[in-house]
């Protein structure tokens, strides 16, 4: 086991040397420069022009460029944001626990009926049930976020009035947020209807981040399902006298969800990629919306930082899914 | 009374309009304490049956018989939760591949120690005990170390040990084994059969050893069925069917035998193959196949006759005088 995590993240490094690059070459890919992106419609004077590419350190040689941005990043440095002059890295933790609370909820959201509608569709196979489930996934995954999240607020928001259209909270609410996860302050705050203003808030935003991964998994799980249910050892638990439940819910499950697990994790890099969406759309204040505003506001220190944090995200969590992989299946973690 | 007693036992896939008939009319007595070998060659129905013994066979699938009989339980009248206290207790079957027979997922000790959970009960400190002595008792070696092994960790020959002692965890009065040495080296193969004849004459229990190997069958059945196409051909006791088989089919069953075929160049062989679920022929399943077949054959199908215990499906049964091919 001691090799194999030493191996998958040994892995990591030249994953996150890539990302590091693919960043920093952003900043040159920009048509025209940096610069002139920032000097917008009026034009800029030589001296300024020359000041700035200064500033940033782009009139030095691309080599030292690059090892001048990976030392800062490695101090713990992102650069300032063009805009409001702040850290990037201190603007990402600041907005970070809101995208996380609500990638969080929508992937249990698409776990809690992802995982049971998946083998329920598996086990009464070509049912009608096993139709409907495979049909409303289809659909689920086809469906464009910002459409589906519209469609959620014109039925959910408009016409029949049961959920707020957008913030996290109701703005009557006012208490200090030191986790930064709205649900887990409101709670502490202990003001009466706060966590219930928080829940409301969040769930249309959920359940158009989670439908996708929703869709996958359900489909994921029922294919997994389906092979592992051929499976002889399925026939040897039956043998047993094992009750269906428990050879499916423990002896096949346990083995379809060696796949669904990757897929889970996969999920992931959808969910951040649905943030931005959804958090625009729900004016959700998480780093989705903020990358948006950064990249109408040509704010690229913050773009820059952003792709390069949401990457590290996607890496460590699917770093994390591949040591989960050993745990859940023994002979990963005995033949590595 | 017989402790598995079948009569007439028929079992189909398909569509009702157009069945495909796996098992057709079966006869099959099995007394307590006796062990039977059941033989043909792949497609003749051994191991559907034994699975409709076990209430394994889903839908599609239709199993229906006259009679089917455990100890005396009506077998198609059990509710599902009464078929599972007696699948692993009463009735147990070991399978032909033991690697994939296992969950690659729970160690050894797990998934003995389920079976006792569910049927036996006591705690789990006390199960894990029952669970080492059974496998010392399929003569496990290093057994305290392969109790927490997982299966991918074990050989073969190691993980048909476990599914052994799985099996015998309950103490039952019928073991099925379907192929238990198919998947075996030959070195394994003999151990193995002497550990459940071993296992057979301590406890008592009665013994389905399910095999298209003659010699296997030889070695430890007393009585011997032979199927081919879904029905019983030939029935009899050891050693007199291998002595004077009367079916046709068991004699070029006997006839493909390495052993019998010392000094040949080539072994026999039964030419063709047992017909398909669709292409049964009219008439005695066998007469494609047959160098006795008379135009009797080809029109009539025989039935299964002679008294309990030795019976053959032909119309001109050996008698055991006729010239050896």
């Amino acid at each position: 086991m001691l090799a194999y995590v030493a191996k998958r993240v040994g892995m990591v490094i030249p994953t996150f040397i890539g990302i590091t690059l693919l960043a920093f070459s952003l900043i040159h890919m920009i048509p025209g420069n940096a610069v002139e992106a920032l000097s917008g419609e009026r034009g800029m004077s030589p001296e300024r022009y020359q000041q700035l590419s200064h500033q940033l350190g782009l009139d030095r040689p691309l080599r030292t460029q690059y090892f001048d941005y990976v030392g800062h990043l490695l101090h713990g440095d992102f650069g300032r944001s063009i805009n409001t002059h702040d850290g990037v890295l201190q603007e990402f933790l600041t907005l970070f626990p809101a995208t996380v609370e609500l990638a969080l909820c929508a992937l249990a959201l698409a776990l809690l009926l992802g995982l049971p509608a998946g083998m329920l569709a598996a086990v009464k196979r070509n049912s009608v049930l096993d139709y409907s489930v495979m049909g409303v996934s289809l659909t689920g995954y086809s469906m464009p976020i910002f459409w589906w999240a519209l469609l959620l607020i014109q039925l959910f928001s408009v016409t029949l009035g049961w959920t707020p259209v957008s913030g996290r909270i109701d703005i009557a609410f006012d208490f200090p947020a030191p986790t930064g996860f709205m649900l887990i302050d409101a709670w502490m705050s202990g003001e009466d209807g706060a966590v219930a203003s928080a829940l409301w808030h969040l769930i249309l935003p959920a359940i158009a981040l989670g439908t996708i991964p929703l869709a996958v998994i359900a489909r994921m799980t029922r294919s997994a399902m389906l092979e592992v249910l051929r499976e002889d050892y399925v026939r040897t638990a039956r043998a047993k006298g094992l009750s269906w439940f428990s050879v499916v819910c423990v002896h096949a499950l346990r083995n379809a969800l060696i796949p669904v697990i990757t897929v889970i994790g996969l999920q992931v890099g959808t969910l951040l990629t649905g943030a931005i969406l959804t958090e625009t759309i729900f004016s959700w204040p998480g780093i989705g919306k903020w990358l948006v505003e950064a990249i109408h506001r040509r704010d690229y220190p913050v773009v820059q930082g952003g792709i390069l944090m949401s990457a590290t995200i996607v890496i460590v969590v699917n770093l994390a899914v591949d040591l989960l992989y050993g745990v859940v299946n023994p002979r990963i973690r005995h033949n590595s | 009374m017989a402790l598995l007693d079948i009569k007439q036992l028929s079992i189909g896939f398909g569509r009702p309009g157009a069945p495909l008939i796996a098992v057709d009319g079966l006869d099959l007595s099995i007394e307590e304490g006796e062990v039977v070998g059941v033989v043909g060659e792949s497609g003749s129905g051994k191991s559907v049956t034994s699975l409709a013994i076990m209430g394994l066979i889903d839908a599609p699938g239709r199993v229906s018989a006259q009679r089917m009989e455990l100890a005396g339980r009506d077998l198609l009248a059990l509710s599902p939760r009464e078929r599972r206290a007696m699948l692993g207790r009463d009735v147990a079957m070991i399978f032909q591949d033991p690697m994939s027979s296992l969950n690659p997922c729970f160690t050894v000790a797990y998934q003995l120690m389920e079976t006792l959970r569910i049927h036996v009960g006591g705690n789990a400190r006390a199960r894990r005990l029952l669970a080492l002595d059974l496998l010392r008792q399929v003569d496990m070696p290093d057994p305290a170390r392969r109790l927490d092994a997982y299966p991918h960790q074990l050989s073969g020959g190691m993980c048909q040990r476990v599914m052994v002692a799985m099996a015998i965890a309950c103490n039952p009065r019928l073991l099925i084994a379907d192929e238990p040495t198919t998947a075996l080296d030959v070195t394994i193969q003999a151990q193995m059969l002497d550990l459940l004849l071993e296992l057979q004459r301590q406890r008592g229990m009665a013994l389905m050893l399910i095999t298209h190997d003659l010699g296997v069958v030889a070695q430890i059945a007393s009585r011997v069925v032979v199927m081919y196409a879904g029905q019983v051909v030939e029935t009899g006791a050891l050693p007199r069917i291998f002595k004077t088989p009367r079916h046709p089919y068991t004699q070029a069953l006997l006839a493909a035998l390495p052993e019998n075929n010392l000094g040949r160049k080539r072994l026999q062989t039964i030419p063709g193959v047992v017909p398909g679920q669709y292409d049964r022929p009219a008439g005695c399943l066998l007469h494609p196949r047959c160098a006795r077949a008379a135009p009797r054959c080809v029109s009539e199908r025989p039935a299964l006759e002679g008294r309990p215990g030795s019976q053959v499906r032909c119309h001109f049964p050996l008698t055991g005088e006729e010239p050896r091919a």
